[in-house]
């Protein structure tokens, strides 16, 4: 190919020749869709015929689900104290009570949830405080890099280190109906996941909430990590400032117009950054929680879908264009020397 | 005597000024005394080996036009890497991801810059070792050299040196500059073709010295010995200077000894010489200029965009880090959970201008993402798939010469679909430079049946005109069909205004030229095989064939296999000339210094007669005189001057009872014009003795006076005696274009594309190939400039200046003032007053005055105007200019032009070089641009807005999510999923894109000319556009991003009750991303093969497979990816139900965008999709033949027009017959 002298024979000519295959001739047998009307329209009806049940099937989905909210940071708490310093000091009495009143039935399992507003849980700083190494392999308790500020207390590492581990939510709840108590299961409210591969079950915790500052709740130093499901499911930080975490089930159905009482330790700082805490209990069905949006979502891109279509249709009607009509053709429209 | 006149003039010039200078111990009495910068090279003839050494080792002859060697490869590859902006900006992104103010980990940004970095210059190094094979195969050459001894072998270019003595034989090019010692011939003459240095086709001849004669066989090298010493290395081709020193005696040597590397030698069986200048240090390596790195029109759009997007990125970085200041400043403070401040001040509550500038960094990192990375890689790979497209494509495969289209340079074919101006050289581009004989009129009788191309394509299109149940009627009964078009009067016509150019050429082809003889394509049995005889007016016949088998310059050829004579003739007319002398009967077969023999075959005779013709005198062929005259003595003693010259020179010299047929002659020669031939008249004159030697006194002393005006002398006295002529005839020869170059220009003319021709060959015959072409014809306005020197004015130069001004100011001033809407000019203007034209104060005066004319010729243009003339019609219309040619002259064109196409196949390979396409024919351009150019244009647009598109869709999530996040840098996505997101994810369904997509088939394209012009419209690369895909890649960015937040608020996602984390929202976030620009890409195909189904729908399903093998990994490396997709994702149905709602939502106003446009608004190659989609082509073959002949710009050049031209001719005497002898049909059919 490359011999200078050979470009003159023949026979090396001819394999200068391209040699025909569909790929390099760009000839693949190539399906050119086009969208003609009809295909327009079906499309769109299409779409629309399938959002729109879909939507309405998340919007019962999503009616089914019952859910109870109850704000109570700033009910419980004394009103005139300062707040922080009354969340913050050892010796103020933090329970309190609240009650509930069931709207409509619920079935088992409700799920209990505790909401914060306003917590930076995806804030860099916060996202990368921690050490996923240290977590699973207790081999691993010095590789506490990545959990600074919250790393080492007296030099000796922090187990878990890290600010997500260490601002752990504390506060807790306990239920009961009609003087009759509501047993918490919290039980597998990690991820599978979590207990068995990220969270090692030789890591004990180590130093946690031993230095000059507090942050959130403390740590059993004898269970180990994989089963502080609290713990697992607090590191798992939310995408959003304003977010639910799961704190345990009710494995009973709730009956309507019950009332539950509610007795929470109100131990967790949210009033220093003002974010409001809520008690949530919710029932779920295939969409999960209460979500009424997916459900309106596909209605409206349904509903747009016909719309469009029948828009279409008309315009058509009143406008119609045969396709490959060759008058339509630049050269048809504006004639040359015209 | 020449040299003689060289020396003299060399003596006189300044460089004896140097004489002073030189050194007392300098014996030497050679005329160049020179000594000093400039003049130090000094060679060993014969001695090679002294060269080894310093100071007198030369560069070696191996040459090297690579850019990079193996030790700089790598830095200089890297340095080229980034001096892209935006590789400069991920360079920078990556050094910082090593720092703790990254947002994401740095492998993530170095992998993908190294990825994409190391692609580049790894096609980088391909095509320099693409280069340097090809220098390799010139530097492998072998050559015979003198190897001691008086022994000569074989070796390889790259191994002569300085001082060898070297022995190229006929036909082989000179491997270095070689100072010539002696030739085959006694003289020491040789004949040389320098087409690759300067594009001129005739022989150059070169002679060596008297001193060096005898060298002309091996052994006679065996001792010898000289000395050279002469300029140094310049890159002046015509010019030389030194002395050779050999047996203690000085010669002077100039350009006539002189045998430049990569000219060629014809004509001769050998010649001796020894090389001077070798590799880089030759004349033609000296003119090499480095080809200048050319960017196509989008790529410049693409970089206003990508600073768009770069201030965009500023924009929202700076929105981000100011949010962050505030909330450190204000809120930090509050949230105890994060301890600030923090011993570095990124998040110092008492600094926070200072975590604010960190930040900013940070956030520069972050939205990196709006700028593809991949971009420009993706681009270069489509490209260089693009490139193969172009070098594979069999129909653009020369067979004759075995050479495939090249695509030389990867990075301008989307150019190729913009070209507005294609500006061409004539001689071996648009012509063979080869001359048929056609037809002749001899004593006012026309002979020659053969029709010219142009003749069989208006008869034939008659023919179709007429076709029909009833033509005549047709043309009597609608004679306004002239006037309105002639599809529109009526069905029968319709086919008739098709021009199947296609059928016309194949047939003439297939039947006609298969036993033509070179030269030759005269039929005519009343002069063929002696029948001559039988005609009247003989004698005139017989002077006819006298006067072209003696009247020429050229040397004759024995071909020794055949028996029959080749000629060297100065001119390809020349040529055809004598070969159809030989054919009839009269064939030239020796020339010496003082007469001419020639063959005369008679039927009555069974041999040929040689007769001897003495040369008296040889007065020469100038473009001023316009004619030639040989003075000859004939066997019976009698003195002729024959004479042969433009026709209107030869009429004014007509002696009165010469004019017999003058008006035959001039009618036929009008007829031959109008048919594209070129056309020279004959004419002889009988001489008495007394009157020649008298002339001949006069001539002579003109020839030997001395003085700047001796050509003025030889003029005047060779006027005296081309007089009082006798007119014999005149002939007709057709300038044999390539194969179908009036076709392609018609094509290409139907594109909408303007062609100018730029050519170094004089004004007529320019005008001649404008016609063979059609770039002319008969009823078109020609405005021909030229200098016309008036010496008489005191500042001739200005005087020539306001010459060429004027005319230009009339002509514009005629144009505007033309009514009729059909009437086209031609330009016609040569070199001399393009000098004045080109000059600032009147070069936009003259390109106004181009544009507005149908054609341009320029004649008589030196390579270096070609090239300012390109760059005024690059720079002055501001459009894509196409320059294509074959030589070394048009280098500067193709370099300067926004493409530069060379004609390969030939033997020239500058042109190719400075190329950046190469084709082995013209007509392959029009497969070249209306295929491959609009294909790529349409690929490379559409694929760039697509690629902003989707990293504008992907980098404003990153955006929105930061102000969630109290704008502290976190990504709601993965890492890894960011990495691949340019790199895997998306970049192969967007180059299958670039590669693949086709919007109308190849056929199509040819059928449909008019399509191109979406490319130089730029259709599909406006702002309009490219602002609608940005806005769409914002749509879509909204709605992935608050549509999955929304959904993902705060309550449980799945039945089990689990909440939403980061990770659960960012990968779903993603998936809809992957669906969204997905679909979208398959919404912008219209051409799917198994590859786009395989690359798009592929892309996706690889996110679903990463997604699984990268949650199955350890946590400790997928962190809280790790099994995300199997345990909580794919469980959940919400996960899917979001993809699908959001991928719907995205792509919707796209969708609804183009059905609409398609419905309402068509493009045209929505229009023929949809008939080809339909099959309306198949079912109505009318209707698609009638379209194909429409689908044509507004064109007043090409064959087309042309044929249409000669149609309205033939029609308007057509109509003339039928009005006399119509009325008398109609009354016999009553």
């Amino acid at each position: 190919m490359s011999s200078g002298e050979g470009s003159s024979q023949p026979s090396s000519k001819k394999s200068r020749q391209p040699k025909y295959s569909r790929f390099t001739q760009q000839e693949l047998p190539a399906c050119k869709p086009i969208l003609t009307p009809g295909l327009v329209v079906t499309t769109f009806i299409l779409v629309g015929v399938i959002f729109i049940p879909i939507g309405l099937l998340s919007l019962s989905a999503s009616e089914r689900v019952v859910e109870i909210v109850d704000r109570y940071d700033e009910d419980c708490i004394p009103s005139d104290q300062e707040k922080t310093a009354f969340i913050q000091s050892d010796k103020t009495n933090k329970t309190c009570v609240r009650s509930l009143t069931v709207p409509k039935k619920m079935q088992h399992p409700v799920y209990i949830y505790y909401q914060l507003d306003n917590f930076y849980q995806n804030h860099r700083r916060y996202v990368k405080s921690r050490s996923d190494k240290q977590l699973r392999n207790p081999e691993n308790e010095d590789l506490t890099s990545p959990c600074e500020p919250e790393a080492r207390v007296d030099n000796k590492p922090i187990v878990p280190c890290g600010l997500v581990a260490w601002s752990l939510f504390n506060d807790t709840y306990g239920f009961s109906v009609s003087g009759m108590n509501l047993s918490v299961n919290k039980k597998d409210i990690a991820w599978d996941s979590d207990k068995n591969y990220k969270f090692g079950s030789k890591v004990y915790p180590k130093n946690f909430q031993q230095g000059s500052l507090i942050g959130g709740g403390k740590l059993d130093e004898k269970i180990p990590l994989s089963e502080q499901e609290d713990l697992l499911v607090w590191m798992r930080t939310a995408a959003l400032p304003s977010f639910r975490k799961l704190y345990g089930r009710i494995e009973q159905d709730l009956e309507a117009n019950e009332t539950i009482t509610v007795v929470i330790q109100n131990n967790y700082n949210a009033y220093a950054f003002g974010g409001k805490k809520k008690l949530v209990l919710s029932t779920t069905t295939w969409i999960g929680g209460k979500n009424s949006f997916l459900g309106l979502g596909y209605i409206t891109i349904g509903g747009l879908c016909l719309f469009i279509a029948t828009t279409f249709i008309v315009m058509y009607l009143i406008k119609p264009r045969p396709y490959g009509d060759p008058s339509y053709l630049s050269w048809n429209r504006n004639p040359p020397g015209n | 005597m020449a040299r003689g006149r060289i020396r003299a003039k060399l003596r006189r010039s300044n460089l004896y000024t140097f004489a002073c200078l030189r050194p007392t111990t300098q014996e030497t009495e050679g005329p160049h005394q020179f000594q000093g910068p400039g003049y130090s090279r000094m060679v060993y003839c014969n001695q090679p080996h002294v060269h080894e050494k310093k100071p007198l080792r030369y560069r070696s002859n191996y040459i090297s036009t690579t850019k990079y060697n193996i030790v700089t490869f790598l830095p200089k590859a890297i340095f080229e890497q980034f001096r892209r902006v935006a590789n400069l900006y991920f360079l920078l992104a990556a050094i910082l991801s090593l720092t703790p103010v990254a947002p994401f980990s740095a492998v993530s940004m170095i992998a993908p810059l190294a990825f994409v970095v190391g692609l580049s210059m790894a096609k980088e190094a391909l095509e320099d070792w693409r280069r340097f094979m090809q220098d390799m195969k010139v530097n492998l050459r072998k050559t015979s050299v003198h190897k001691g001894d008086g022994v000569f072998g074989y070796r390889s270019w790259r191994k002569l040196r300085v001082g060898d003595i070297v022995k190229v034989e006929k036909d082989k090019f000179f491997p270095a500059d070689i100072l010539l010692l002696s030739s085959s011939y006694e003289d020491g003459i040789c004949y040389v073709e320098t087409m690759n240095l300067d594009g001129e086709t005739n022989l150059k001849v070169k002679r060596a010295l008297e001193a060096t004669l005898a060298f002309d066989e091996d052994l006679s090298f065996k001792d010898f010995t000289a000395t050279i010493r002469c300029e140094d290395p310049n890159p002046n081709l015509y010019t030389f200077v030194g002395n050779l020193e050999y047996d203690r005696q000085v010669y002077p040597l100039d350009p006539s000894q002189i045998l430049l590397r990569d000219s060629k030698l014809r004509n001769t069986a050998y010649v001796y010489g020894v090389v001077i200048f070798t590799g880089h240090d030759s004349k033609v390596m000296q003119n090499a200029t480095k080809s200048p790195s050319k960017r196509s029109k989008i790529e410049k759009q693409m970089d206003k965009i990508i600073y768009i997007l770069f201030t965009l990125l500023v924009l929202i970085s700076l929105i981000s880090s100011i949010g962050f200041a505030i909330k450190v400043k204000y809120q930090l403070p509050n949230w105890w959970y994060l301890q600030a401040p923090d011993s570095q001040n990124f998040y110092n509550p008492l600094r926070p201008e200072l975590s604010g500038t960190f930040h900013l960094v940070t956030a520069l990192i972050l939205y990196g993402y709006l700028i593809p990375i991949s971009l420009y890689v993706s681009i270069e790979v489509v490209k260089v798939l693009q490139a193969l497209f172009i070098n594979k494509d069999i129909n653009m495969y020369d067979e004759e010469t075995g050479t495939p289209a090249q695509a030389r340079t990867s990075n301008l074919n989307e150019e190729l679909g913009q070209v507005d101006t294609i500006l061409s050289d004539k001689t071996g581009t648009l012509t063979c430079n080869q001359m048929d004989f056609l037809k002749c009129s001899i004593a006012g009788t026309s002979y020659g049946k053969k029709a010219s191309d142009v003749e069989v394509a208006a008869a034939k299109q008659m023919a179709m005109d007429l076709e029909g149940p009833d033509p005549e009627l047709a043309n009597v009964v609608t004679p306004k069909n002239h006037t309105t078009l002639p599809w529109e009067t009526n069905g029968q016509e319709l086919r008739a205004s098709e021009i199947e150019l296609e059928a016309v050429i194949t047939s003439k082809d297939e039947t006609d030229r298969k036993p033509a003889i070179k030269g030759f394509s005269f039929e005519d049995d009343h002069l063929m095989d002696g029948n001559w005889l039988k005609e009247p007016n003989t004698d005139f016949i017989l002077l006819f064939f006298r006067i072209l088998s003696l009247c020429h310059t050229a040397i004759p050829e024995l071909n020794e296999e055949t028996g029959t004579f080749t000629y060297e003739a100065e001119s390809p007319d020349e040529g055809a000339f004598l070969v159809a002398a030989r054919e009839f009967g009269f064939e030239f077969c020796k020339r010496t210094q003082s007469s001419v023999f020639v063959r005369e075959r008679y039927p009555s005779f069974d041999k040929p007669v040689e007769r001897e013709f003495k040369v008296l005198n040889l007065l020469d062929f100038t473009s001023k005189r316009k004619r030639m005259s040989v003075i000859l003595r004939d066997e019976n003693g009698h003195i002729l001057l024959l004479c042969k010259g433009a026709d209107s020179i030869i009429f004014d010299r007509l002696s009165k009872n010469g004019k017999m047929f003058i008006e035959s002659t001039t009618k036929h020669l009008n007829e031959y014009g109008e048919v594209g031939l070129r056309t020279l008249a004959l004419a002889y004159r009988k001489l008495d003795e007394a009157e020649y030697t008298a002339w001949n006194e006069e001539f002579c002393k003109a020839k030997t006076s001395i003085g700047g005006d001796r050509e003025g002398m030889l003029e005047r006295v060779s006027d005296m005696m081309e007089r009082e002529l006798i007119l014999v005839g005149a002939t007709a020869v057709e300038d044999k274009l390539q194969k179908g170059v009036p076709q392609c220009i018609d094509k290409l003319a139907q594109a909408g594309l303007k062609l100018w021709v730029l050519t170094g060959d004089k004004m007529e015959t320019a005008i001649n190939i404008g016609f063979a072409c059609s770039l002319l014809r008969q009823g078109m306005k020609q405005i021909c400039i030229a200098a016309n020197a008036d010496s008489l004015a005191q500042d001739p130069k200005k005087a020539v200046k306001d010459s060429i001004s004027m005319q230009i100011a009339n002509a514009s001033q005629m144009i505007k003032l033309e009514k009729d809407p059909h009437a086209a000019f031609a330009l016609i203007i040569d070199g001399k007053s393009l000098t004045y034209a080109l000059e600032d104060d009147m070069k936009y005066q003259f390109l106004n005055l181009a544009v507005d004319c149908a054609s341009v010729i320029c004649c008589r243009v030196s390579p270096k105007q070609k090239a300012l003339v390109t760059r005024l019609v690059k720079e002055g219309t501001g459009k894509t200019t196409l320059a294509i040619g074959d030589g070394a002259n048009d280098v500067g064109m193709i370099q300067e032009a926004d493409i530069g196409v060379g004609i390969s196949g030939v033997e020239g390979m500058q042109a190719v070089m400075a190329s950046d396409f190469s084709i082995a024919q013209f007509r392959f351009l029009e497969r070249l641009l209306v295929i491959h150019g609009h294909w790529c244009y349409k690929r490379i647009a559409q694929m760039i807005c697509y690629f902003f598109y989707k990293n504008i869709a992907f980098g404003l999530t990153l955006f929105y999510f930061e102000a969630f996040t109290g704008f502290s840098g976190q990504s709601v996505y993965d890492d890894w999923y960011m990495i691949l997101f340019n790199v895997v994810l998306t970049s192969l369904p967007v180059i299958s894109l670039g590669v693949f997509e086709q919007d109308v088939s190849s056929e199509v394209c040819l059928q449909f000319p008019a399509l191109y012009q979406q490319g130089p419209k730029n259709l599909f690369f406006d702002w309009y556009r490219i602002f609608g895909w940005m806005g769409n890649g914002l749509y879509t960015s909204l709605i992935i991003f608050f549509l999955n937040v929304i959904i993902f608020y705060d309550q449980a996602f799945r039945a089990g009750g689990q909440t939403a984390d980061m990770s659960a929202v960012g990968t779903t976030m993603f998936t809809c991303i992957i669906w969204a620009v997905n679909c979208q890409i398959a919404l912008t195909m219209s051409h799917f093969t198994w590859i786009q189904h395989f690359l798009v729908w592929g892309s996706v399903v690889t996110w679903y497979v990463f997604l699984f093998i990268y949650g199955e990994m350890s946590p400790v490396f997928s962190g809280n990816a790790y099994k995300i997709l199997v345990e909580a994702l794919a469980p959940a149905p919400i996960y899917w139900s979001t993809t699908l709602i959001v991928t719907v939502a995205c792509n919707l106003p796209y969708l609804t965008h183009i059905a609409f446009q398609r419905c309402f608004n068509p493009m045209d190659h929505h229009v023929i999709q949809e008939i080809k989609y339909y099959g309306k082509d198949v079912e109505d073959r009318h209707m698609w033949r009638r379209e194909r002949s429409k689908a044509r710009q507004k064109t007043k050049i090409g064959f087309t027009a042309r044929v249409d031209a000669r149609i309205r001719q033939l029609k308007g005497k057509l109509q003339k017959k039928y009005s006399t002898l119509g009325g008398r049909s109609t009354l016999a059919s009553s």
